[in-house]
């Protein structure tokens, strides 16, 4: 299908009557002074123009906590899942693309078919950035604008958006808009080379893909302990990032003590006990061999993993978050390459 | 909210096993043999591990301590915890939720007609002794075999039934110790190392396979280096953190390695430079 566009009214219009059918809508909206991912009741609270949202939409794939299965105690498991149809609103390109990553690792050798029902119900509609948020670094990054994943793109081009539906479902709620003219499409393509260069309040200076050589080399470097030395293992940079998705399994059962509920939740590697085993034994004890582990799966283990550039995605949420001011990847990075040869 | 759209198994869904036969061998350790109730065989290799389950508790990996050679499944459970404290309160006739056989065993064609050498501490005879049974079921298959066993103290001694009965072996050489003296002990005291001379077998030669706590890896293999074995012919055992068994939930990652996945069996070799490893 070839590129649309739609008036400010007429999106207004189509997430009204989305909401009116009753499915599950979210999008992002006001918090206070902030954005965040929620259910929206009316189209007047989606902002488009927003900078960053608080959490990531990582939790509509993978929500904090998401019963596995029930059982009965002393036998008989039986698998939950979550078919509801949901419509996301609102994903910047840099979510949408670590969005994409978590779904290869879902998919991927053995497939979690919790995650992929969930997914497959979804509706994922992504807007390129209007307001750069004060520590996105996605242009470094090569997050800045996406081109897989959402089932309808859209770009403000002032007076309206153009629309880009991949996907049948996509192209479905976009069937009553017209074509993009080339002189729209020229205006979506400034709004995207702006962004490739403008959401950057972090420079890395170096390629991404020479990361993995860099991490190769940095191993043993004092960075990691002068940073982590400051470090409260508080798990906020696990929790805000959009390409963080560790869990871990637990049981919970009723009060009548017959059945039960096996389920997930988010888990995060700065934790003290992330790698504790029987004996107290903790293979991660100290801080910074925790805090090292953080970047190196962003810039080199998941990256190896899932054949992909690089698994930070420039959104800038774990500095924000981080009260010691350490967890800046771009900082690290930087910091390592004033010392290392690549 | 309970169908899935794709038709695909559940990969966290355990099914049912029921505890057949145990026996309680010391204070800590239990043994236990299982049978799935789905009447089926569970498929295992020697090394690869299983997830076991108490509903409304939660889950444990335990390794698969019984030769494929055998039917039904031996495990044994020490208690340490919330899971391991419950499967420690059941009875013969009870059920276990089991999910598997999971991670990657070791690897038998690499060590056919050779000399094994197997260096365990404490429970870590356990998974190692899924390969021993393995390699004496099929005597012309492997070489020789030592049996090397350290225990933390006299009471500790796992498998003292099996560790005569592979001494009767002529194929095995068995040798213990025990790290603190006792009044009923004339053998060797002192860890593992210490009994690591008296190995008949030709050690740069053979395959060596170490299992036990985290802090017997480094000592081990500075003595086999020390003996000229090459990282090739050393496999050793690692236990982490699991809790999806799957490569999924980033608990058991050794660097860029996941346990579960490319372990719980690795080849030294390819550890060589992977600093969280040993
Ligand atoms: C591949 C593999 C094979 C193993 N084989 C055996 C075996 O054959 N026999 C045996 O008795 N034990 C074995 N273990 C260890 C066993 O998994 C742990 O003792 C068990 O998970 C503890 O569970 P729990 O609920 O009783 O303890 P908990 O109440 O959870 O906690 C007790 C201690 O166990 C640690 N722990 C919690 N969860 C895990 C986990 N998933 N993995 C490791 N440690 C954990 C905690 O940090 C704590 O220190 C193996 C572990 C691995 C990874
Ligand atoms: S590491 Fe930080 S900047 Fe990178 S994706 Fe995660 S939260 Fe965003
Ligand atoms: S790096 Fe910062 S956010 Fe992350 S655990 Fe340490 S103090 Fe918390
Ligand atoms: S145990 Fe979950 S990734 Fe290995």
């Amino acid at each position: 299908m070839s590129i649309k566009k739609i008036s400010k009214e007429e999106l207004s219009q189509l997430v009204s009557t989305l909401i009116a059918s009753g499915d599950r809508v979210e999008g992002v909206q006001a918090k206070d002074d902030k954005f965040a991912f929620g259910p929206l009741t009316s189209a007047d609270d989606l902002r488009l123009d927003y900078d960053v949202t608080l959490l990531s939409p990582r939790k509509y794939v993978l929500p904090p906590v998401e019963s596995l299965m029930t059982f009965e105690v002393g036998g008989r498991y039986q698998s939950e899942y979550d078919t509801e149809k949901l419509t996301l609103i609102g994903v910047h390109p840099y979510d949408m693309i670590a969005l994409n990553q978590i779904d290869q690792v879902f998919s991927q050798d053995e497939v979690d078919n919790h995650y992929t029902t969930r997914r497959k119900n979804m509706t994922l509609i992504a807007c390129d950035v209007v307001t750069p948020s004060e520590n996105v670094f996605a242009s470094s990054m090569g997050t800045a604008t996406v081109s897989e994943g959402y089932d309808i793109l859209l770009t403000d081009i002032g007076d309206a958006y153009v629309a880009d539906a991949p996907t049948e479902k996509g192209q479905a709620l976009l069937c009553n808009a017209a074509d993009a003219t080339a002189e729209d499409l020229a205006k979506r393509q400034a709004v995207q080379e702006r962004n490739q260069s403008d959401l950057n309040r972090h420079p890395l200076n170096c390629k991404i893909e020479d990361l993995p050589q860099l991490l190769e080399k940095a191993y043993d470097h004092p960075v990691w302990e002068e940073k982590a030395a400051s470090c409260f293992s508080c798990g906020s940079c696990n929790q805000v990032c959009p390409t963080c998705y560790c869990f871990n399994v637990q049981d919970d059962v009723s009060w009548d003590l017959k059945s039960g509920t096996r389920s997930r939740a988010w888990d995060g590697c700065l934790l003290e006990n992330f790698a504790n085993v029987a004996g107290d034994h903790n293979f991660r004890k100290k801080r910074n061999d925790r805090f090292r582990h953080r970047l190196y799966r962003k810039g080199k283990y998941v990256p190896e993993k899932l054949g992909i550039g690089t698994a930070c995605v420039g959104c800038g949420r774990c500095i924000t978050a981080c009260v010691p001011g350490i967890a800046n990847p771009v900082d690290i990075y930087n910091t390592l390459l004033n010392d290392i040869k690549l | 909210m309970s169908e899935c759209c794709c038709g695909e198994k559940d990969i966290y869904l355990p099914e049912l096993a029921t505890i057949t036969r145990m026996q309680h061998m010391n204070e800590t350790e239990l043994f236990l043999h299982l049978e799935l109730d789905s009447g089926k065989e569970l498929g295992h290799m020697p090394g690869q591990f299983v997830e076991v389950s108490v509903a409304g508790i939660g889950e444990a990996p335990i390794s698969n301590t019984s030769s494929p050679t055998k039917s039904g499944f031996d495990l044994v459970v020490r208690k340490i915890g919330r899971v391991t404290n419950a499967i420690h309160a059941m009875k013969e006739g009870d059920k276990l939720g089991i999910r598997g056989p999971l991670g990657h065993g070791y690897p038998l064609e690499d060590m056919k007609g050779k000399d094994l050498v197997f260096i365990c501490g404490g429970i870590g005879l356990v998974p190692q002794r899924s390969l021993i049974n393995y390699v004496l079921d099929k005597p012309e298959d492997f070489g020789k075999v030592a049996i090397l066993f350290g225990a933390a103290s006299f009471e500790q001694r796992l498998y003292q039934d099996q560790l005569a009965r592979w001494a009767q072996n002529d194929k095995v050489q068995l040798l213990e110790t025990i790290d603190k003296p006792h009044p009923e002990w004339s053998g060797n005291v002192g860890v593992v190392t210490t009994i690591m001379n008296q190995i008949d077998i030709d050690l740069a030669n053979a395959i060596s396979l170490i299992c036990g706590p985290p802090i017997m890896y480094k000592f081990v293999i500075m003595s086999l280096e020390q003996a000229n074995v090459s990282n090739e012919n050393i496999f050793v055992n690692l236990e982490r953190r699991m809790k999806c068994g799957v490569g999924k939930c980033g608990h058991c990652q050794i660097n860029h390695h996941y346990a579960c996945q490319s372990g719980p069996v690795f080849r030294y070799s390819d550890l060589s430079d992977i600093p969280e490893a040993i």
